[in-house]
């Protein structure tokens, strides 16, 4: 009987293989693209509950809206890993007719690049890649945003909160030490924590900063543990760039004002929470989605800046923050967006005692990390601009980094 | 039964059954099936508001809709009988191999590590040999710790394997890391993109091919291992009862260690499939669970290889349909695991009326 069961099974395999070979056979559509007809398709590596993905969920619903498609036009694959899976879902969007489709983890990249390859006709996006611009294929784009720039006005908020305790004596000028969360060692953690902390030396002077790598971009338990060992030690003011409540709650428990990342955490730490930065993707959507109805290139690499609200900070929490934030993060505002302020001013700090002239980059990924690329010029780092994902990577005076071992 | 003879007796009580002709086991299975689908179906209908039908529908679609899917899913089954006739024969033996995640990750570390190591400097038909013999080596080697403690010193192989889960995704954490490109992103990236160097080929086009016809060999190679061999005599043997075997002069330890060398070696062979075979890469997610889904699908199937077959297709399609589902509708992963969850519930449940029959408790039998 058991035997009888095996042969039914091998018989449906077979068939079922079979009927795949002949079933198939896509029809190259040369239907015109329209608002009616195109379809979107997105990838994430997680759902709604990770805030790194909802941040992107949430992008494309306002987008849909936005260029006013139907709930049909838009398909959402989540928890896609980084692995095989990820292309054989890009690939099945391309069979469900999809005209363009995102992707929204690092690691998606090689997966997605590979789809890109076999099908010419549709556009792919991947957001914090970094190999659209050497690969050049016509159809793959890189995306992301100018976030350092947000991190930097989070900063300000930051050093507003450090003058604000020097002011009141609870801490002295010495002992204004911030304390930050990172994931990785990685360019991107680098970028977003230096940009913070210079911000917030713009305002308060004395501030120095320690980094405590986690080694994982979701890991709510070593996240919370890091933001308490930096509170062990003497951190006044944690920051994270990591993507769960991990580091929030450690503060709103312990009492220490937190400036956060992907989006407001007031409701569950309103003691502690000063503002957050996060990037608006729905304004790449819209940009993306418009050059395939226009029949325009989509550029290799995009940077939304805080001029077309791809950054962005959320609502101050007055309850933590330092009188006077709102203004002054306006301000600073307004003059990253003119150009008369640059985050990476190497006027601003030095590294190893002496100020950066020069400075060459990995921008052309590769796996010796071959530095390719000079970046210092008109006395302020380039970042972000020859290629869209962040690749500040200097260690400067002022940060300690903890552990370094990720 | 009872002296007292006011006690309420139950309505119905519960025989063991001495066997079952096979048709009345499929027909009890069959409607097991039927009856998940129809409670999983109210419980979407109130939970979700959605038809039913065009839920299941949904699935099938997800399983089979293209071509591709179909490949997908032929992939995917692969995989995770490839694991389930890996830990089968240390089951059979009663020896609690719940280690195989950690078996396949350090098989496919040692496949990455050998991809990118020797990538440039082998031509491919030697890097294939010693990507093979090393992948299978690595598995054998974390099997067979605990196996020589088990043997030698009685210590606890589900804990000890469970243990080794551990380290072997800590390995994986640390090479990735060391590895990762660009410089500290904790990604290793696709290894050997250009070069394709210690990529398994292809068959004729179809890039899973090659790995489904290995599990397939390896599954009735197990099947006749297990059920016609003397060493498969011999696991059955030791795991019915230690001291039978002692009697009959089967050297226990030999057996154990033995077994979970093969055990490990074929977990370490799934690893080198899915590093070499598919993903190109290597990452604390490479085993994605199969490690220990392997172990429900081996139970279902009770320890019989080819009946496996079914019994993965079984999970993966639920895993594919509930994908789908959650594109399909919107809706949350959760709910598609609710609908697994049930699925399954009733189909482990099932078995259990197989092994017994309920019988309607008659006034006599009171006595």
């Amino acid at each position: 009987m058991k035997r009888i069961a095996s042969l039914l099974t091998a018989c449906a395999m077979v068939c079922s293989m079979g009927l795949g070979l002949t079933g198939c056979g896509k029809s190259s559509e040369s239907e015109e693209v329209t608002k009616k007809n195109i379809k979107i398709g997105l990838i994430c590596l997680h759902d709604e509950n990770s805030t790194y993905d909802l941040n992107f969920i949430n992008a494309m619903e306002k987008a849909k809206e936005d260029l006013g498609l139907s709930d049909d036009q838009v398909i959402i694959k989540s928890n896609i890993p980084e692995t095989n899976e990820c292309k054989e879902a890009a690939a099945d969007l391309v069979d469900r007719g999809c005209n363009i489709i995102f992707a929204d983890s690092f690691g998606h990249e090689p997966y997605v690049l590979e789809v890109a390859k076999d099908n010419p006709d549709v556009e792919f996006c991947h957001a914090t890649g970094t190999m659209a611009h050497t690969e050049n294929t016509g159809n793959f784009h890189n995306a992301f945003a100018s976030i350092y720039e947000g991190r930097y006005l989070a900063g300000i908020a930051a050093g507003m909160k450090l003058d604000e305790m020097i002011d009141a004596g609870t801490i002295t000028a010495e002992q204004a030490v911030i304390g930050y969360v990172g994931a990785y060692t990685y360019a991107e953690v680098i970028s977003g924590y230096t940009s913070f902390y210079l911000g917030a030396k713009s305002v308060c002077p004395s501030a120095t900063m320690k980094v405590q790598f986690t080694g994982s971009w979701y890991d709510e338990t070593a996240e919370k543990e890091a933001a308490t060992t930096l509170i062990a030690n003497d951190c006044v003011l944690i920051s994270q760039h990591a993507d769960s409540m991990g580091a929030p709650t450690a503060c709103e428990n312990a009492g220490v004002p937190n400036v956060s990342y992907n989006g407001s955490t007031v409701d569950s730490c309103p003691n502690t929470f000063i503002v957050s930065s996060r990037i608006d993707w729905s304004p790449y959507y819209e940009y993306a989605v418009n050059c395939v109805l226009d029949g325009k290139e989509i550029d290799n690499d995009w940077v939304g800046t805080l001029s077309t609200d791809s950054v962005q900070l959320t609502a101050v929490n007055d309850k933590a923050a330092a009188a006077g934030t709102q203004a002054a993060l306006d301000e600073a505002s307004a003059k990253l967006k003119d150009g008369s302020v640059h985050v990476f001013d190497t006027s601003t700090f030095t590294v190893d005692g002496s100020a950066l002239t020069s400075y060459k980059a990995d921008v052309d990924t590769d796996e010796d990390y071959t530095p390719d690329t000079e970046v210092i010029s008109d006395g302020y780092f380039h970042e972000s601009e020859y290629r869209s994902a962040p690749y500040f990577d200097v260690n400067i005076d002022g940060i300690t980094q903890l552990n370094t071992m990720f | 039964m009872s002296q007292n003879k006011h006690t309420k007796e139950p309505l119905f009580h519960i025989v063991k059954r001495g066997s079952i002709v096979w048709w009345k086991a499929w027909l009890i299975r069959a409607a097991a099936i039927v009856l998940a689908l129809v409670v999983s179906g109210i419980v979407t209908y109130f939970l979700t508001k959605e038809d039913p039908l065009r839920i299941y529908a949904t699935m099938i679609d997800g399983a089979f809709g293209t071509e591709r899917r179909i490949w997908g899913l032929l992939q995917n089954i692969s995989m995770l009988l490839c694991v389930s006739v890996a830990v089968t024969p240390a089951f059979k033996m009663r020896f609690w191999n719940i280690g195989a995640e950690g078996q396949v990750l350090v098989g496919g570390l040692a496949t990455a590590a050998c991809m990118i190591q020797l990538g440039d400097k082998l031509p491919d038909i030697l890097l294939l040999i010693v990507m093979l013999i090393t992948s299978i080596a690595a598995g054998a080697v974390w099997a067979v710790i605990p196996a020589v403690f088990r043997a030698n010193w009685q210590t606890n192989e589900t804990l000890f394997t469970l243990m080794m889960n551990y380290i072997a995704i800590q390995l994986v954490a640390f090479f990735t890391f060391k590895w990762s490109v660009p410089k500290g992103s904790g990604q290793v990236g696709v290894i050997n993109r250009l070069t394709h160097a210690g990529w398994l080929p292809s068959i004729g086009g179809y890039d899973y091919l090659m790995n489904i016809i290995v599990v397939l060999l390896l599954t009735v190679g197990m099947y006749v291992y297990l059920k016609f061999t003397k060493h498969g005599y011999e696991i059955a043997v030791v795991g019915e009862s230690e001291n039978t075997a002692r009697y009959i002069g089967i050297p226990i330890k030999k057996v154990i260690i033995r077994t979970m060398l093969i055990s490990g070696a074929v977990c370490g062979l799934a690893g080198l499939l899915l590093v070499a075979g598919t993903d190109h890469t290597i990452s604390r997610d490479t085993a994605a669970g199969r490690g220990f889904t392997a172990i429900m699908v081996s139970w279902l199937a009770k320890f019989n290889t080819l009946f496996m077959i079914l019994t993965a297709f079984l999970i993966v399609f639920l895993e594919k349909g509930a994908t789908e589902i959650s594109t399909s509708f919107g809706l949350n992963d959760s709910f598609s695991e609710i609908i697994t969850g049930i699925i399954i519930f009733f189909i482990i449940g099932c078995e259990f009326f197989i092994q017994y029959s309920v019988k309607r408790t008659k006034k006599e039998a009171a006595k």
